[in-house]
C-alpha cells in the first residue's frame, strides 16, 4: 500500500498540485479571479463546447455502429470469430497518432479517397468522428458483447410465449439487462473521446481543438501557463465527475442477472436476415477498421516514382541533412521499446502492489484508493506531461534531463490497466491455500511462488502486455517530456507529419506501420494467454 | 516450475532492455568540452564545409539540435531555462525576442564583429544578451504562372488581398505557432493600427484565407508556385519571404529571365533573427566561440544560400542568385521588440478567435 501511495503522491498528486499552484497563484497569493476570467472567455467556452459536442457525437456514432457488431459477436458462431475479435481490438491499443495518420492517409489531401473520388475530409469534423469510432469500436463490442453473450436467450423466448411482441420482448428483457453495460461502454467512450489528443492534433488542423489539444497549444505554442493550468483543472473536474458516474454504474452492473456460459448462447446464423446482418457487420468492420490500416501500410510502401518498395523504411536508417532528429529515426524504435519495457516494469510493480493491498483489505478508504488509482486513465496525459515539466525541475527531484521521466509518465497510464486485470484474479485466490502451504512449512516467499504465482501468472502476463502496448503508444505526456535527441515512435511520427514533403510523409507512414505491427503482435499474443475473464478490458 | 521460468525470462528481458537505455537520452552526452550544442528550429541549415571550418578554427564540433518551428523552439528554451538543452540558441526573432529576454533564457556576451552589424538590427544594446545573425522580409509571394494564365494582375498591397478577384487564393501560417504567420499579422497591425486590423482580418477571412500550422506546410504543400511541392498546391498566394523567389531558381538550368514567383512588395514585415548564449550552458567557452563564428564572414556569406535570408553583417557579400533574382524591399513594416512584447499575446489571442474559431 505504501509504495503505490507514495508513487501516486509523488508522480501524480505533486505535479497536478504544481499546475494548480502555477495557474492560480501569483506572488504567493491565490488568484481565484483568474479562473473566472479564463472560464468566461468565449474562446475557452468554444473549445469546451466543441470538446463536449464531439465527444457526445462520437459516443452516439460509436454505439450506433458497434452495437450490431456486439450482437453478432455475442449471438452468432462463425469460423474465424476469435481472430476477428482480436482484430477489432487492435485499433484500441494503437497509438492515437497512428490512428490520426491512418485517417490522414485515407481522407487527407492526396489521400486514398481524394485520388479516387476527389473527396477530402481532413479538415472537417467528420474525420475526427470517424477516427474516434474506429478507435472505440472494440470498447463497445467487448463491454456490451461480453455481457450479451452471457444473457440467457430463453428469457426473451419466455416473454414471447407470454404474448409480448418481438420488439417489446427485446426492450423489456434484453435491453433492460444490457442497460448498465451500455451505460458503462458509453461512458468509457465518452471519456476517451473527451480527452482525445493525438487524433485531434493530427486531424483537427489549426481550427479544431479539444481541451487536451488546447492545453498543449497554450503551453507549447503560446507559453500561457496560467490559462493552461485553469484548463487542466477544468478538464480534471469533468473527468472526476465522469469517473464517479462510471464507478456508480459499475456497481449497478453487479446487479443479479441470470448469466449462463457464453458457449451455449452463440449459434450459427439462420435464415437470410441473420446472414445479411452478419455480412453487413463484417462489411462495416472491413471498411471502417481494416481500410485505414491497409491504406497506412500501402502508403508506407510507395516510392517516389509511383512504384512500390521499401525506400521509406530505408530512409529511416539515414540521418537527413536538415533532419528533425539528431539520430536516425530508426533509433526511435529502440527508444520506444526500452521506455515501454521500463514503464511496464514500474506499472507492474506499482499496480501489482496496489492490487495486493486492495485484496487484503476492504473498507471505504481502500475503495477510495481504488478509484484514485483509476484517475490517471481519465486525466489528460498532457496534464501529466505538463505537470512533470513544471514540478520535477528542481533538486532533489530534478528529473528533466533524466530518461526515467518518460517511463514514469507512461507507467502512470499503465497502472490502471494492471490494476483492473490483476484485482479480480487476486481476489479469487483462496487464502486457505497459502495458509496450508505455510502450515506445511513453506517460507512466505516460497508459498507465494508455488501457490499464488501459478494462479495469477496469466493475469500478470496479460497485465504486462496491456501496460506495454499502452506505454508504447503513449503520446500526450511523452511529447512534452521526450528530449529531441531521444524521440519515441509516436513523437517521431508526429514530427514527421508536421513537416512538408513526400519523404517525411512516407517515413511517418512507415514508422506508424512498424508501431502498429508491434502493438498488434503484443495484442494477439495476449489473446492467446488471456484467462477466461481476466479484468474488465 | 516451467511457468516460473517463463515469467522470470520475461522480467529479465525487460530488465536487459532497460539497461540498454540507461545512457541514452541524457543531456550529459554533449557536455564534453569538445562539442558545442546549437539549439535551433527546423529551418536552420549550414553547409558542412562551414561547420568543418569552425571545427578547424576552434577544435569544437557542432551538434545541432532542432526542436520544431521557431515558436516551439523558443518556448522549449523558456521551459528548459537554467537546464538548457545546449549551449547556444539560434533562431529567436524580433517578434518573440521579448519572451526569451523576459524569461532570462540568455546570458550576456558581446560577440566579435558586432560593430559590423548596422545599428538598426541590434537589440538589447546595454547587455548584449543576443546577437543579430540574419534578417529577412516576410511578404506575400505569388505564383506568376497562375496570374498570367488567369490574365489577372497579382496583388501588390494588403488591401488588394481582400478584393473579390483574389478570393480563396491566399494561404498563411498560424500566428500562434509560426514566425512568418506572426510577422504577417504584425504587418497588418502596423499598417491598420490598433483599431482597424481586426476589421481587415474579418475581410480577409470572408475572402477565404486558409490557415495552416507552419511555413513548410504552407509553402511546399499548399502554394502552387513552389518547385518542391511539384505544383500540387492549389493556392497561388502564400505568406513567405522576400528571398523565396531566388530559391525557386536554384538549380534551374538554363537560368530563367525572372523567378517563377514574385513578391507583393507592400505586404512586407522586416524580421531579424538572433542567437544567444543559453544561461547555464554546459560549455560556455565553446558557446562563445560559436557565437563569434555565427557573425564571422565565412558563416555570414554561407548563410544566404542555406537559409535564404540576408546576412546581418553589412560587409558580407551576397551571392549572385540574390542580387539577380532577389527583391529588395524598400520600406517594410517593422516594430520595436518592446512594442511587440507588450501587445503580442493579446493580438495573437484576438487573431485566433477572429480567424480560426
Amino acid at each position: 500500500m505504501a509504495v503505490p501511495a507514495a508513487f501516486f503522491a509523488l508522480f501524480f498528486g505533486y505535479p497536478v498540485a504544481a499546475i494548480v499552484g502555477r495557474g492560480l497563484r501569483e506572488g504567493g497569493r491565490w488568484q481565484l479571479g483568474r479562473a473566472g476570467e479564463v472560464l468566461s472567455d468565449p474562446d475557452v467556452l468554444h473549445v469546451l463546447w466543441f470538446t463536449v459536442w464531439q465527444a457526445a457525437a462520437s459516443t452516439g456514432l460509436t454505439l450506433l455502429v458497434a452495437l450490431p457488431g456486439a450482437y453478432v459477436f455475442a449471438r452468432f458462431d462463425f469460423p474465424g470469430k476469435q481472430l476477428l475479435r482480436a482484430l477489432v481490438t487492435v485499433p484500441f491499443v494503437l497509438p492515437t497518432v497512428v490512428v490520426g495518420s491512418a485517417f490522414l492517409a485515407l481522407l487527407g489531401r492526396g489521400g486514398a479517397l481524394d485520388e479516387a473520388f476527389g473527396l477530402r475530409l481532413d479538415t472537417s469534423v467528420w474525420a475526427i468522428l470517424l477516427a474516434h469510432v474506429f478507435f472505440n469500436y472494440a470498447v463497445v463490442v467487448r463491454t456490451v458483447g461480453g455481457l450479451w453473450s452471457q444473457l440467457d436467450p430463453r428469457q426473451e423466448e419466455a416473454a414471447r410465449v407470454l404474448g409480448a411482441s418481438r420488439f417489446a420482448a427485446w426492450r423489456k428483457v434484453t435491453l433492460r439487462a444490457l442497460a448498465p453495460s451500455l451505460a458503462a461502454a458509453a461512458l468509457m467512450v465518452f471519456l476517451f473521446t473527451f480527452t482525445s489528443f493525438g487524433v485531434v492534433q493530427v486531424l483537427g488542423g489549426p481550427r479544431y481543438a479539444t481541451l487536451e489539444v488546447e492545453i498543449y497549444r497554450q503551453t507549447a505554442g503560446l507559453l500561457d501557463l496560467p490559462t493552461a493550468a485553469v484548463l487542466t483543472l477544468l478538464q480534471f473536474a469533468a473527468v472526476a465527475v465522469l469517473l464517479a458516474v462510471h464507478a456508480w454504474s459499475v456497481r449497478r452492473r453487479e446487479s443479479a442477472l441470470g448469466l449462463v456460459d457464453a458457449r451455449h448462447t452463440a449459434r450459427r446464423p439462420e435464415g437470410a436476415g441473420q446472414w445479411a446482418l452478419l455480412w453487413s457487420v463484417l462489411a462495416v468492420i472491413a471498411v471502417l477498421l481494416v481500410t485505414p490500416l491497409a491504406v497506412l501500410v500501402e502508403r508506407s510502401l510507395r516510392t517516389s516514382d509511383g512504384g512500390y518498395g521499401l525506400a521509406f523504411y530505408r530512409a529511416l536508417n539515414t540521418l537527413d541533412e536538415n533532419g528533425t532528429f539528431l539520430v536516425p529515426p530508426a533509433e526511435a524504435i529502440g527508444n520506444s521499446l526500452a521506455y515501454a519495457a521500463a514503464a511496464t516494469l514500474i506499472a507492474l510493480l506499482v499496480g501489482g502492489l496496489a492490487a495486493a493491498a486492495l485484496t487484503r483489505r476492504a473498507g471505504r478508504l481502500v475503495r477510495g484508493f481504488d478509484a484514485l488509482l483509476m484517475l490517471p486513465l481519465g486525466t489528460s496525459a498532457v496534464t501529466v506531461g505538463f505537470g512533470f515539466l513544471i514540478a520535477l525541475d528542481e533538486p532533489p527531484l530534478d528529473l528533466r534531463s533524466s530518461w526515467i521521466l518518460v517511463p514514469l509518465a507512461q507507467a502512470l497510464v499503465g497502472v490502471p490497466f494492471v490494476l483492473r486485470t490483476m484485482l479480480p484474479v487476486l481476489r479469487a485466490v483462496d487464502v486457505r491455500l497459502r495458509e496450508a502451504a505455510a502450515v506445511l512449512g513453506a517460507s512466505p516467499l516460497r508459498a507465494w511462488r508455488t501457490v499464488e504465482l501459478p494462479l495469477v501468472r496469466r493475469a500478470l502476463l496479460v497485465a504486462s502486455g496491456f501496460a506495454f502496448a499502452v506505454s508504447l503508444g503513449e503520446f500526450g505526456a511523452t511529447i512534452f517530456i521526450a528530449r529531441p535527441d531521444s524521440p519515441t515512435l509516436p513523437v517521431a511520427v508526429s514530427r514527421f507529419l508536421g513537416r512538408a514533403g513526400e519523404l517525411n510523409y512516407g517515413q511517418a507512414m512507415a514508422l506508424s506501420t512498424i508501431l502498429m505491427l508491434v502493438c498488434a503482435v503484443t495484442l494477439l499474443a495476449l489473446e492467446r494467454v488471456r484467462a477466461g475473464r481476466a479484468g474488465e478490458f | 516450475m516451467r511457468h516460473t521460468v517463463t515469467t522470470g525470462l520475461a522480467v529479465a528481458l525487460g530488465a536487459s532492455l532497460l539497461a540498454g537505455c540507461g545512457s541514452g537520452g541524457s543531456a550529459e552526452d554533449g557536455k564534453g568540452s569538445k562539442t558545442v550544442t546549437l539549439v535551433t528550429h527546423d529551418s536552420f541549415a549550414a553547409s558542412k564545409k562551414v561547420l568543418n571550418e569552425f571545427t578547424e578554427r576552434t577544435g569544437y564540433k557542432v551538434r545541432v539540435l532542432r526542436g520544431g518551428d521557431a515558436g516551439s523552439a523558443v518556448n522549449q528554451a523558456v521551459l528548459n531555462k537554467d537546464n538548457p538543452q545546449g549551449d547556444v540558441f539560434f533562431g529567436v526573432d524580433n517578434t518573440l525576442l521579448s519572451r526569451a529576454l523576459d524569461n532570462g533564457v540568455f546570458t550576456p556576451y558581446e560577440a566579435k564583429g558586432l560593430d559590423k552589424v548596422p545599428a538598426r538590427l541590434r537589440a538589447d544594446p546595454e547587455k548584449h544578451r543576443v546577437t543579430p545573425v540574419d534578417t529577412g522580409d516576410i511578404c506575400v509571394n505569388y505564383d506568376r504562372d497562375y496570374f498570367s494564365r488567369e490574365k489577372l494582375d497579382p496583388p501588390r498591397t494588403l488591401d488588394d488581398l481582400t478584393k473579390p478577384a483574389y478570393k480563396d487564393l491566399l494561404v498563411t501560417q498560424n500566428a500562434a505557432t509560426s514566425s512568418p504567420g506572426l510577422g504577417f499579422l504584425l504587418a497588418t497591425i502596423e499598417k491598420y493600427g490598433k483599431d482597424e486590423w481586426q476589421g481587415y482580418w474579418k475581410k480577409l477571412r470572408a475572402n477565404g484565407v486558409e490557415v495552416v500550422d507552419g511555413w513548410e506546410q504552407a509553402y511546399n504543400d499548399r502554394f502552387s508556385g513552389s518547385a518542391a511541392g511539384k505544383g500540387k498546391g492549389d493556392r497561388p498566394l502564400v505568406v513567405s519571404y522576400a528571398s523565396s523567389p531566388p530559391v525557386e531558381v536554384l538549380g534551374k538550368k538554363p537560368q530563367p529571365e525572372q523567378a517563377p514567383t514574385g513578391v507583393a512588395e507592400e505586404t512586407c514585415f522586416r524580421q531579424t533573427e538572433f542567437a544567444g548564449l543559453l544561461s547555464g550552458a554546459g560549455n560556455e567557452k565553446g558557446g562563445k566561440a560559436l557565437l563569434d563564428f555565427l557573425l564571422s564572414r565565412a558563416f555570414q556569406e554561407d548563410l544566404p544560400l542555406q537559409m535564404f535570408v540576408n546576412p546581418a553583417r553589412a560587409d558580407a557579400k551576397l551571392p549572385e542568385l540574390f542580387t539577380r533574382y532577389g527583391v529588395t524591399v524598400d520600406d517594410p513594416a517593422t516594430m520595436a521588440p518592446e512594442k511587440i512584447g507588450e501587445g503580442r499575446e493579446q493580438w495573437v489571442k484576438s487573431w485566433t478567435s477572429l480567424v480560426l474559431k
